[in-house]
């Protein structure tokens, strides 16, 4: 009884900065053995920073750790390995053409003389993965299968090296509603066999569903401890955000008019002819959201590439009745269309250029930016005065860099420069990923505000609540192609999933 | 109240600056002086003083007019092939070919400068000018289309074409366009017209003068007009460039063939100022010390000016140093070396000196939170 009273980690005021930034202060946690331990907060909040201090790729400026009551120091990932703590990245360390076992035993190999002994290592990770009901192949290769269970072998791989405390980091990000339910089970095999959780998400249902206790964190503290029995959604909603939120978006009925998108047999391959969207065709009418359902990687990002001229692609789109050339973003930038990138910083911004710059980046060939060739920093600077107030961006100034701004802030600046234009069309792709509460409320309210006044918008996210908030019509995609296209009044979460997972509405 | 504010609010302006002027100027300052404390060093190893050593190179850099007169020519080239790399970096393109696209520059030049008879200086020196220039682009074209169309690094491909550059103006100057005068066997082409000849302002090279207007031009290019902005995002992001809307590969050409439009403005410049013709072995060394000036310079067009009159003053007082205090002149290789080392390496520099980088944590940061 004893041993299962002292605590597997323990956290004590722990302080850690970055140039400007008080990313953890005085943060105090600790983890039960056994418990799964949700810590809930906002991006920036400094989740992901204790978590890195916790697994040794920072170190704290103060504070100190106690593993089983005793004080340890972690210099490196492989000392918090040495101490049992295991860690699932958001975004999987596994090579995808290595089998289960060899990414297994990656760092960590099984030899017998100077060769592997992969035998051995597959008969282990068989026995441990039966020992905590984890169902995977040992010899199918990582690229096979599905990320559900990609996400296990990570899970296995910290088992293999004796982790006792498994840190999870917005686990359910890339899942289906059904793999998610499938992971907490996992959790609570796992928890059941003494393994302690800690838990990071954003994601307040599943805080709710999972978490045995949880903790709030906010701009960078700690700002309070409880358990789901003693709060609702909204309660942690505004213990994340430090005021009320409203977490359903108000919107009224669509009115839908013209078709202002018309795309007719869409095909879309990749470099060895493989195709990731497979005959779509899909039309978007002024005034309605039509937003497209899949778990991340069945052929949407492809899709509003090909849209928006980033990728060469087949078929016929028509944008207000003119027929859209691919490979050409500049075309919809002059025509009408609207485009917030999936990725932000890969094509959305320019992060070590100004916000000044950002906000031209599209059109700072035109008028009154720049004329014959020169620019007019005048008219790019006044541009941003008007774009950051409007949009509220929080930025000291135009002249900082985006790169120093917050996630939500840098979206609300990619936002403030599409819509800001005259549109027709607006393409959203994971409009809210990684955002802050108060920034998706935010910019949930943009894209409702733009269908109201006539935009077609085309809304894609891996994130059902989002897609089921602001569609009026849902299409579904699963392996490159529209499995269904329903009112949003029609669909419920179980319906969605199913089809997400490629069941056809009629065998349903 | 609201002066004391508004004052108070301008010395935070100006610290703000000078710390940002020290986050920038701050490594190459420290590079330059350890380079020499080194060298300093090795000098007095070699039982040499280095007091005496390093005053002599100053004063054969500064001592006379016509001293510094030197330097500001050594330092003519240098800019060019240091603003020819800095301009190229800017769209994130490594042109270690700048040797090559000079020496085609100086090559033109001559040629246009010893065979187009009749011409007054107003057109002929320009002529042989942006001949030489001409020269140098084209020949800059060539690795900026292979990345394009092929993918083939510009680094790989620079690389291999200064041989080819240099085999081929050898073969010019010891063949075709060899110098058939009376008594002449070294390859040399024949010397320029005087009418081709750029001049010197009392001891100021007219050729100084243009290479600080064209340093202006260039930043004036980058900063100020579209094209410069189209540059600028491919080279810090072309995904984000490609989703603008920007012209990538033609944006690549471009900066490539603007880039050796540079270098080949040096060797011009070089052949029409000092040189007098082109001669194998005269140009050797200016298009790889355009890499070390543009880094020291911090790949900025107006920082590439004080390095390269660094380089130019130690190249043009190292004659002295070994005349009068008895040191082989190519310490000054070795110091302007450790300077490069320094430079690239800016770590070891600022770990000595312990300058946090802004940018030190949020790398780890960023490269580990997008993941991809």
């Amino acid at each position: 009884m004893a041993e299962n009273e002292t605590l597997a980690l323990e956290i004590r005021h722990v302080t850690k900065r970055f140039p400007g930034v008080l990313a953890n202060d005085d943060v105090n946690f600790d983890l039960r053995r056994g418990e799964i331990h949700a810590l809930l907060g906002e991006n920036g909040a400094g989740k992901t920073t204790l978590m890195n201090i916790v697994y040794g790729l920072y170190s704290p400026d103060e504070g100190e750790f106690l593993i089983n009551g005793k004080k340890v120091e972690i210099k490196g990932p492989h000392d918090a390995i040495n101490y049992g703590i295991g860690m699932v990245h958001q975004h999987f360390m596994l090579v995808p053409v290595f089998t289960v076992t060899e990414n297994m035993i990656l760092g960590s190999e099984v030899t017998s003389g100077p060769s592997l002994d992969l035998n051995r290592a597959r008969r282990e990770i068989i026995e441990l993965s039966e020992a905590h009901g984890l169902d995977v192949d040992p010899d199918a290769l990582v690229e096979d299968i599905p990320v559900g269970v990609q996400q296990r072998v990570e899970i296995l791989k910290a088992l293999y090296r004796k982790a006792r405390v498994l840190v999870l980091d917005e686990p359910t990000a890339v899942l289906t509603p059904q793999e998610a339910e499938d992971l907490f089970q996992v959790m609570h095999q796992l928890t059941d066999k003494g393994v302690s959780i800690i838990f990071i998400t954003h994601k307040l249902k599943e805080v709710l569903n999972v978490a045995d206790r949880i903790t709030v964190m906010r701009r960078g503290r700690v700002v309070g401890h409880t358990t789901p029995k003693e709060s609702t959604q909204s309660d942690l909603a505004s213990m994340m955000v430090g005021r009320d939120v409203i977490l359903q978006v108000e919107k009224g009925a669509a009115k839908p008019r013209n078709v202002v998108l018309e795309i007719a047999g869409l095909t879309v391959e990749d470099e060895r002819s493989i195709a990731s969207v497979k005959d779509v065709s899909l039309q978007v009418r002024s005034g309605e959201v039509l937003g497209i359902a899949g778990v991340q990687g069945n052929g949407q990002t492809e899709l509003v590439e090909a849209l928006t001229g980033l990728r060469a692609a087949r078929g016929e789109v028509q944008l207000d009745g003119q027929k859209l050339p691919f490979e050409n973003p500049r075309f919809g930038t002059e025509h009408g269309l609207a485009h917030i990138p999936e990725d932000r910083h890969k094509h959305g911004l320019v992060l070590p250029y100004s916000l000044a710059d950002n906000l031209v980046l599209c059109t700072y060939y035109q008028k009154p930016f720049a004329s014959n060739l020169q620019r007019n920093d005048r008219a790019v600077d006044r541009n941003a005065v008007e774009l950051i107030e409007r949009f509220d961006v929080r930025s000291p100034s135009q002249y900082v860099t985006a790169g120093t701004l917050s996630g939500g802030n840098q979206q609300k600046v990619i936002v403030a420069r599409e819509l800001s234009r005259p549109i027709s069309l607006l393409v959203a792709n994971q409009p809210t990923r990684g955002l802050d509460v108060g920034s998706i409320e935010y910019i949930h309210n943009e894209i409702i505000s733009m269908r109201d006044l006539g935009v077609a918008v085309l809304l894609v996210s891996a994130e059902l609540d989002e897609i089921m908030a602001l569609s009026d019509r849902i299409a579904v995609m699963y392996r490159g192609e529209i499995v269904t296209v329903v009112d949003a009044g029609q669909a419920t979460r179980e319906k969605l999933g199913l089809w997400m997972a490629g069941l056809h509405p009629g065998n349903a | 109240m609201e002066d004391k504010k508004s004052s108070h609010l301008i010395v935070r302006r100006i610290l703000a600056w000078l710390a940002g002027l020290w986050q920038s100027l701050g490594v190459p300052l420290l590079a330059v002086l350890l380079a020499l404390l080194i060298g300093a060093i090795i000098l007095q190893i070699s039982g040499a003083s280095p007091v005496d050593a390093y005053s002599a190179l100053f004063k054969g850099a500064f001592g006379s007019s016509k001293n510094l007169g030197r330097t500001l020519e050594k330092a003519t080239p240098l800019i060019f092939s240091g603003l020819a790399v800095a301009f190229a970096f800017k769209a994130g393109l490594f042109n270690i070919g700048a040797q090559g696209q000079l020496l085609f520059g100086a090559l033109a030049s001559a040629f246009i400068g010893f065979a187009v008879k009749g011409l007054p200086p107003y057109i002929h020196i320009p002529l042989a000018l942006f001949g030489g220039a001409a020269a140098g682009a084209l020949y800059a074209a060539i690795p900026g289309a292979l990345k394009t169309y092929t993918g083939a690094h510009e680094v790989i491909t620079t690389i291999m074409l200064n041989y080819i550059a240099i085999n081929i103006t050898d073969y010019f100057a010891d063949g075709p366009l060899k110098d058939t005068s009376p008594g002449n066997i070294v390859a040399r082409t024949p010397a320029i017209l005087d009418s081709a000849k750029i001049p010197s302002i009392q001891s100021i090279p007219i050729g100084f003068v243009l290479a600080i207007l064209i340093a202006v031009g260039v930043w004036w290019l980058l900063w100020r007009t579209t094209i410069g902005f189209e540059i600028r995002t491919v080279g810090l992001n072309p995904s984000a460039a490609r989703y603008a809307g920007m012209r990538v590969a033609f944006t690549v050409i471009l900066t490539m063939v603007l880039s050796g439009f540079l270098a080949g403005m040096g060797g011009a410049i070089e052949t029409q100022g000092v040189v007098g013709r082109y001669q194998p072995g005269f140009n050797t060394g200016l298009g790889f010390d355009g890499i070390t000036i543009a880094l020291l310079g911090k790949t900025h067009p107006l920082g590439v000016i004080p390095a390269a009159l660094l380089v130019g003053a130690m190249k043009a007082g190292a004659s002295q140093m070994q005349f009068s205090a008895g040191v082989a002149k190519e310490i000054t290789d070795v110091i302007q070396a450790l300077m490069l080392f320094f430079v690239a390496a800016d770590m070891i520099v600022r770990w000595i000196f312990r300058i946090r980088s802004a940018s030190e944590e949020k790398v780890i940061l960023s490269g580990w939170a997008q993941g991809k």
